[in-house]
């Protein structure tokens, strides 16, 4: 799954510790979804692009080609 | 229910600190209770029971406290914790039966101690944790 979150987070001059704390997960967690390591779960993913004001699909792109 | 505004990170190290104390106490008692029946108090039975129920006590309270650990885990370190746990119990598995097997058949000159299969185990957990975390972080 391909994410927008090191642009919006670089946008709101956001640090991967302060989005970890604001999400309630550890900062390698978010470092894992930034580099597309690791898809989060749904709750999750709401809860970064609540964070951002903007809807999952403005931050979350389903990529069939990642599987 | 009471309200709580601490962070789930402090929660965390706060867990880790009580899965510390209870692993410490369960080495420590099954110390007490190998030396202790060799050593203090020369083999009287109801001793020996005694620090083996506590024994008991402290590695139930081990496993609650990791219970909790993973409770407190974000999902990726869950996955991880997952993975890791579900490698180590497959090599351990394979390992602890192939150790025995060569022991029944001689073919290797000591005898199989628990001991050694709780050394691989540890190895492989810890091995498995930095890997996946390696990987994923």
């Amino acid at each position: 799954m391909k994410n927008r979150i090191r642009v919006l987070r670089a946008e709101k001059n956001l640090t991967q510790g302060d989005l970890a704390d604001a999400v309630g997960v550890s900062r390698q967690t978010i470092n894992a979804i930034e580099k597309e390591k690791f898809d989060p779960s749904l709750p999750t993913a709401f809860r970064i692009a609540q964070l951002f004001g903007l809807p999952i699909e403005a931050v979350f792109q389903y990529d069939p080609a990642a599987g | 229910m009471e309200a709580t505004n601490v962070s789930p990170k402090a929660r965390r190290r706060s867990q880790l600190k009580r899965l510390s104390f209870w692993t410490l106490s369960w080495v420590l008692s099954e110390a007490l209770v190998i030396y202790g029946h060799r050593e203090l108090w020369a083999g009287t039975a109801w001793l020996t029971v005694l620090a083996f129920v506590l024994n008991l006590f402290f590695g139930l309270g081990m496993v609650w406290a990791y219970r909790n650990l993973t409770n407190l885990l974000d999902e990726l370190q869950r996955k991880i914790q997952l993975e890791s746990m579900g490698l180590t119990l497959g090599l351990t598995l394979v390992a602890g039966v192939g150790f025995s097997v060569l022991d029944i058949t001689d073919l290797i000159p000591w005898e199989a101690k628990v001991g050694y299969l709780i050394l691989f185990m540890g190895i492989c957990y810890i091995a498995s944790i930095w890997i996946n975390t390696k990987r994923y972080c």
